[in-house]
């Protein structure tokens, strides 16, 4: 929720900090019971008022550089008799400030339909709600001939009813397409290299806000901003559909990143991947390309494991099944909330998903037409809580 | 002759005008010659020359410094991320070549418009297209990622069969800003050739002879000689004169065609390329006002010709200050949420004193142009256009910055913190800028002799003078 990397904080309240007078990244001292430990203080709305929370086990000195150092250790204040919570907290301001890495900056919408939404009442009393709202130009505008695809043509469905805001696919697409970890000076300047990242926005009252989870990879666009401004042809289009980034044509325009309305793109700034240290040469997935300083990249869709399955498939000399590929998210994700198949499948669990109602694509008045597509967020809200002013 | 003619022009009554010609009284051919081929050949070099040129040196050693180390780390030394992936290096590669614009418009247009007071600025400001066009080139390298490989925008022929994407503005950017520094190359030099031959003759040593010599091409001052010049000179501004409107139109592309809101405007062109005039000309006064006041031009680079790039400046003034006008209206026109909230947020946002230093520089305080006194009084000009080209600079950077970095998905928000290296290489170029410029100056006929003595009165039929 916090989106921060490298630290952990001390979470308060908006309305607490304000009574205190903190801000986010304000270094404070906490004091329990004769124990203190200096923190850094991040707001969070929907925090409790008069509460703060603390995660365990950071600040460590012994566990290697990319751990060393990092965040403060909450195991100081606890006590025996007082495990997991305890009361008379006192937070003290110190002069500076100390700078937290978040990944997100800004977690408001400010009134744009990203992360669509509804009632189930909604739902039933006008099923069609969803597509009402959405704003996709008509497919028959362009002057240009649609792409055609005989073969396979693949999609993404992310159901946003059931992502919980884990971060399992995240990690799971770290871990599978070799992306480097940047460290905390790189994420505060904004270069983190996620592929996939979960955009997290806060409605409503900052006291009791609403929170919305929105799973973000590249979207595949069929109409890709990307792919007609890059200068040296290093993102095209695929036979299947996919915007393939070339790294090695990649010169490092970044001219692709701005124009992608999705900001999904990921800029190697400086040389990020560790080309020097052996044990982690062993640790890298062997069939994606590990990338150098000066390239662009972002989400493939798993393009190495869609190609292993197309191969296997060859071998065995059989047609590709549902199943056959999954994503590394989609692989994770503990609700399934993304799946991945060919849309060109008239039964394929995701093209099915495609044909749903609540089926909506991310900012479709830019007529990007996405590959990756939503199911809109169903809620089923108990009318008697609701009346506290609770959700 | 010459004596004769001089004397019948000062005997005559002065007209009322006299201190607004294009060229000071009591000029003859051999004056101008003698002014303008002596600061280079016999006049002691003055000592402000020997200052500003080692402080723009220290300025290039920092340049150098700064772009090895950028080439040895990579771009991520500057302060661009995601979303505002340009930054600085865009910004400069577009002042830069809005700068050189100006230079184009006198040699060229100015010339097809038989303005005859450009004869006496023309050259210093192709040089001054020069070498803005060249730390222009530069820029685009210094931002790649992997700019040893910038050669893969050009077309050629190639093992590996891959040419660039034609439908991306950043290869039509590499054949316009190409184009353009190879026809501002030729035509400054082809300017250049009879005035070098003149260096050649007056020459007093001998190497310097040969220097001069061999630069100016066996040029011997024959009458085929010079019909074949004028020719190919009508040649180059015909060549040229599309590309001062070309130039900054394709360069303004690499905005428009991209979806950022903020930049996919259909206005850009026009107010790319008045842009580039007008700071074109800013710079044309920075360079003029010292000049002929360190090196006693005044009779002639006159208040004439301060008066006329003042008005040149107050008009591409006034059509930026339309396009500023109109932006507003047209994303409220449009009805687009996101261009609605790129121009609430120039004005209002975290970049709002880049939008309000814009306003000033570019529109508020350049409308003292309107008064005489402001257009004749140089102080007063130098003053007014350095504020606008550094106008003109922030206004490049709002651009860039303002737009990209609050685009569509508000959790990609972020702003953008410009580091050490951003600014060391920008006033790094800026000292290679001047640099280039001085040598220029030293080395180089600073202004076209054989344009000024056209200028002359009784170089003309019936010994009228230009205005």
């Amino acid at each position: 929720m916090t989106k921060l990397t490298w630290d952990n904080a001390v979470l308060l309240s908006p309305a607490t900090a304000q009574r205190l007078g903190l801000e986010n990244q304000a270094r404070v001292n906490l004091a329990l019971r004769g124990r203190s430990v200096e923190a850094s203080v991040w707001i969070l709305p929907g925090q409790p008022d008069d509460s703060a929370t603390i995660n365990l086990g950071w600040g460590r000195w012994r566990s290697g550089r990319a751990a060393n150092g990092a965040g403060f250790n909450a195991y100081k204040l606890r006590q025996s008799d007082s495990f997991w919570s305890d009361q008379g907290l006192d937070i003290k301001k110190i002069d500076r400030d100390f700078p937290l890495a978040t990944t997100e900056m800004h977690q408001a919408m400010e009134g744009r339909d990203l992360v669509m939404e509804g009632t189930l009442s909604d739902f039933q009393s006008d099923p069609g709600f969803i597509k009402k709202k959405s704003k996709q130009p008509a497919a028959e505008l362009s002057l240009y001939p649609d792409w055609k695809y005989d073969g396979h043509a693949w999609g993404m469905s992310i159901d946003l009813t059931r992502c919980v805001n884990c971060n399992a696919c995240v990690i799971a697409c770290q871990s599978e397409n070799n992306i480097p970890a940047v460290g905390k000076e790189q994420v505060l300047a904004r270069r983190t290299m996620h592929w996939l990242r979960i955009d997290t926005y806060y409605e409503g009252d900052r006291a009791n806000p609403r929170a919305f989870f929105q799973p973000v990879p590249c979207m595949q666009c069929e109409n890709a901003p990307c792919e007609l401004v890059c200068p040296v042809q290093a993102t095209n289009h695929s036979s299947d559909g996919l915007n393939d980034m070339v790294y090695n044509r990649c010169v490092g325009t970044r001219y692709c990143s701005n124009n992608c309305p999705y900001k999904v793109r990921r800029f190697n700034f400086l040389l990020f991947e560790d080309w020097v240290t052996e044990s982690i040469k062993l640790q890298r997935n062997p069939d994606v390309t590990v990338r150098s300083r000066g390239v662009m990249e972002k989400c493939t869709y798993c393009v190495q494991r869609i190609r292993e399955a197309e191969i296997n498939a060859q071998v065995e000399d059989r047609a590709l099944r549902e199943g056959d590929i999954k994503t590394a998210c989609q692989q994770s994700c503990p609700t399934e909330a993304i799946i991945f198949g060919d849309i060109n499948e008239k039964g394929s669990r995701v093209a099915r998903l495609k044909a749903q109602q609540l089926n909506y694509a991310l900012l479709a008045e830019l007529n990007t037409r996405p590959r990756t597509t939503y199911l809109a967020e169903l809620r089923n809200p108990n009318p008697e809580l609701q009346k506290d002013g609770a959700e | 002759m010459i004596l004769e003619h001089r004397q019948r022009e000062s005997s005559r009554p002065l007209p009322a005008m006299q201190a607004t010609r294009v060229i000071g009284p009591g000029e003859s051919f051999r004056s101008v010659t003698e002014q303008i081929s002596s600061i280079v050949l016999t006049r002691k070099t003055p000592f402000v020359w020997y200052l500003i040129f080692a402080i723009s040196l220290l300025a290039v050693g920092m340049f150098l410094l700064s772009v090895s180390y950028l080439f040895y780390r990579g771009v991520g030394i500057f302060g661009i991320q995601i979303p505002v992936a340009w930054g600085f290096a865009i910004t400069n590669f577009v002042w830069w070549i809005g700068i050189g614009h100006a230079g184009t418009l006198i040699s060229a247009i100015l010339l097809l418009l038989n303005q005859g007071w450009r004869n006496s600025i023309n050259r210093f400001a192709e040089a001054m297209t020069i070498f803005a066009v060249m730390c222009a080139g530069l820029f685009p390298i210094f931002h790649l990622g992997r700019p040893w490989i910038f050669y893969w925008l050009v077309p050629y022929p190639n093992t590996m069969h891959v040419q660039p994407q034609f439908r991306s503005p950043l290869v039509w950017d590499v054949f316009a800003v190409s184009t353009y520094a190879i026809v501002s190359l030729l035509f400054w030099y082809l300017g250049m050739v009879p005035d070098l031959a003149t260096f050649r003759d007056r020459a007093q040593r001998k190497w310097v002879r040969k220097f001069y010599g061999v630069l100016a091409l066996g040029w011997r001052g024959a009458s085929r000689h010079w019909r074949w010049h004028q020719k190919a000179s009508l040649i180059l501004a015909g060549l040229a004169t599309p590309l001062v409107l070309s130039v900054h139109t394709v360069v303004s592309f690499d905005f428009t065609i991209a979806i950022v809101p903020g930049w996919h405007s259909t206005i850009f062109p026009p107010y790319f390329v008045a842009g580039a005039i007008y700071s074109g000309f800013a710079m044309v006064l920075i360079l003029a006002i010292p000049l002929r006041s360190i090196y006693g031009l005044q009779n002639l680079v006159t208040e004439r010709h301060l008066n006329n790039c003042g008005r040149l400046m107050l008009t591409t003034g006034l059509i930026l200050a339309y396009t500023y006008a109109i932006e507003p209206f047209t994303a409220w026109y449009s009805g687009d949420t996101f261009e609605m909230y790129v121009v609430h947020n120039r004005a209002f946002g975290p970049y709002a004193w880049a939008y309000w230093t814009t306003l000033s520089c570019n529109v508020f305080i350049p409308q003292l142009l309107w008064f005489k006194s402001f257009r004749v009084h140089p102080k007063r000009l130098f003053f007014i256009a350095v504020v606008v080209l550094y106008g003109m600079w922030i206004e490049r950077y709002m651009i860039i910055v303002s737009s990209l970095h609050r685009d569509f998905l508000t959790s990609s928000w972020a702003n953008f913190v410009a580091t050490v290296w951003d600014n060391a290489v920008l006033f790094g170029s800026i000292g290679l800028f001047v640099a280039c410029f001085l040598l220029f100056v030293r080395f180089l006929p600073m202004m076209s002799i054989y344009e000024v003595r056209e200028l002359l009165p009784f170089s003309r039929p019936g010994g009228g003078t230009v205005k």
